[in-house]
């Protein structure tokens, strides 16, 4: 169960070795997603560390636990990190990332890892899984959230959109979004490859409850996630404007680093910038 | 034995497709943010008004594709195997397939040699999903001299066409380029009379491995570069089954719905000898791509072991 009494620099201090965490298990994998891990890590650390998700370490599979999808499952090294925080997985674990005969897969897999709610990787999928998951817990009168982590990138696919007007077709307002908006896909920019402009406009039309916040501001991330908690009547996303590779002076904004994991002394730098 | 590496067949893919461009300004490419994976960044770099980067959007893709074809392009469309396959599939079927209209497909990290991505990124399907729609011609280039004229062929043939090629370097087997390329034309690449290797793409330079550890235990093996899964080349098999009396498949993708499966139906069909396959049964998993190979058996000793024990069964059973 997550603690009742966190400050919000705890939790700033959370995320900080959670960053340490990701580009120290992407140095060693040698492969892997820096810069979208970066991006969401803010928004993870407060949905598992700061009073809002309820979940039990000793019992990934707890029927009332509220769920969390990693839609733009490339990010899976900011998933592991907080599940070894949480204590679902050993922290030694984080160091076996995308290594062969492990449960550490490269996208995250629901068959290797019991705390990890669905499969991803393939863009556009986890927001209709979720709504699956939502419509479960409302047929069974189960209280818990379900909450879907999706790209900006990610936002083209037409599966989100499919799924954005069935969840409020449904209601189901215990559905979460939280839209990673770090303005960059693989290509390039976003506004260059395939705009998703005027996306909070496009959410709202599509009948969700929307709220713009900084996605690297903890304030203003848990101050959403509650309000998002308390929003019931209708689907609700939360935009945050992040940056894609926050934290580490050369990777951020650096599309370089989407799918380019440090070397041995560009891990160095980072974790010195990282340093508590 | 060890062959030497040659550049990437997505590599060459892209270089092949900027060489069309550069002949044939009817040429259109398409891709879903992954310009820079598949390298069709070639062509966009050097005709940016030909090129489409529909965003991750695969379904799109094929269909925007298929509308390009229906009005006089040759339409290029690239994504990761798995993605245009699965994403685009029903598109491809009714857009492409049953509408016969004149698009390439190229999916690029096919099979499990990409590596660390994980099973999410690996094609492991995407050949027999395009052999489940009938007039696809389906093609599985070997290296990179072989990608270069199975992408010319599909650019001159018209209708639909899918190519897999994957994301490591390739051994080389053409060291002098791939001049007497065919659609449907299987490659001898070594010939034999004990028993014969099939194989396609990344396992072509395994079989030939395999050849000359066979060779080590008084086998001969021939080997057959099969590029083309459809039109499969009836004739190398059927002489393959006659002249060998035994045929080993090997391929890196599902067996039950790739070459493997192909091979089989003919051979039943045409001159019925023993088989053995040596290709993926299940997903695979994260790691580096050699030790995925191992582990998943996609390696000449492999082959050599299958073949070795089919020829030395077919010893016993006729003393
Ligand atoms: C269906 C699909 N198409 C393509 C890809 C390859 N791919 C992996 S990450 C990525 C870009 C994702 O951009 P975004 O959603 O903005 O993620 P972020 O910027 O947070 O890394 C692409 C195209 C994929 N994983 N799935
Ligand atoms: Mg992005």
């Amino acid at each position: 169960m997550v603690t009742s009494d966190v400050s919000l620099k705890q939790l700033e201090r959370t995320a900080r070795k959670l960053r340490r965490h990701i580009v120290k298990m992407l140095a060693i994998a040698g492969s892997g997603h820096p810069g979208g891990s970066l991006s969401a890590i803010d928004i993870l650390t407060a949905l598992f560390f700061g009073n809002v998700m309820r979940y039990n370490p000793q019992n990934p599979r707890w029927e009332d636990r509220d769920r969390f999808i990693l839609s733009k499952g490339h990010a899976v090294p900011a998933l592991y990190a907080v599940l070894a925080e949480a204590g679902f997985i050993p922290e030694e674990w984080l160091w076996q990332l995308r290594k062969i005969d492990t449960p550490m897969q490269g996208h995250p897999s629901v068959k290797d890892l019991p705390a990890v709610e669905a499969s991803t990787g393939s863009l556009g999928q986890g927001l209709s899984i979720g709504l699956g998951m939502a419509l479960a817990a409302r047929i069974d009168g189960k209280p818990y959230r379900v909450y879907v982590m999706i790209g900006d990138g990610e936002s083209e696919e037409g599966q989100v959109w499919e799924a954005a007007m069935a969840a409020s077709h449904f209601h189901a307002g215990n559905l979460t979004a939280i839209l990673d908006y770090n303005h960059y896909q693989l290509d390039g920019a976003i506004g260059e490859i395939m705009s998703i402009e005027p996306v909070v406009s496009k959410w709202e039309a599509f009948g969700w409850a929307v709220r713009e916040i900084d996605g690297h501001d903890m304030k203003q991330i848990l101050d959403a996630l509650h309000w998002a908690r308390e929003t019931r009547e209708q689907p609700s996303i939360i935009v945050a404007h992040t940056v894609k590779g926050k934290g580490v002076s050369f990777m951020e904004g650096n599309n370089e680093f989407h799918g380019k994991a440090p070397t041995q002394s560009e891990l160095e730098q980072a974790l010195a910038e990282l340093a508590d | 034995m060890a062959r030497p590496l040659g550049e990437a067949t997505r590599e060459a893919y892209g270089k092949a497709l900027a060489e069309l461009g550069r002949e044939n300004p009817n040429i259109v490419v398409l891709d879903g943010d992954l310009s820079k994976s598949t390298m069709t960044k070639y062509f966009a770099q050097e005709f940016p008004g030909r090129f489409f980067n529909v965003g991750i959007a695969e379904a799109n893709m094929v269909g925007v594709a298929a509308g390009l074809a229906a009005a006089g392009k040759v339409a290029f469309a690239s994504s990761f195997a798995c993605f245009v396959m699965c994403k685009g599939f029903d598109q491809l079927r009714l857009a492409v397939a049953y509408s016969d209209n004149n698009v390439k497909i190229v999916g690029t990290h096919g099979g499990i040699s990409i590596g660390e991505d994980g099973v999410s990124q690996m094609g492991h399907e995407d050949i027999g999903l395009a052999l489940s729609l009938p007039g696809f011609v389906v093609m599985v280039p070997a290296d990179g001299a072989q990608t270069r004229a199975a992408v010319r062929a599909a650019a001159e043939h018209i209708g639909p066409v899918y190519i897999r090629v994957g994301r490591p370097k390739a051994p080389i087997v053409y060291e002098n380029g791939c001049p007497d390329f065919q659609i449907g034309k299987a490659i001898m690449l070594r010939d034999g009379r004990d028993v014969t290797l099939i194989a396609n793409g990344l396992m072509v330079a395994a079989a030939l491995d395999a050849a000359e550890m066979l060779e080590q235990d008084g086998v001969s093996a021939r080997v057959l570069d099969m590029h083309t899964v459809r039109p499969l080349d009836e004739e190398a098999v059927e002489k393959a089954a006659r002249e060998t009396g035994a045929i080993v498949v090997a391929e890196e993708h599902l067996l039950h719905t790739g070459l493997a499966s192909q091979v089989a139906m003919a051979v039943a069909r045409l001159h019925p000898v023993p088989m053995r396959y040596v290709g993926l049964t299940q997903y695979a998993e994260s790691g580096a791509p050699d030790a995925l190979m191992r582990k998943y058996g996609l390696t000449g000793e492999n082959i050599a072991r299958e073949a070795l024990e089919i020829v030395r069964s077919r010893a016993s059973s006729v003393v």
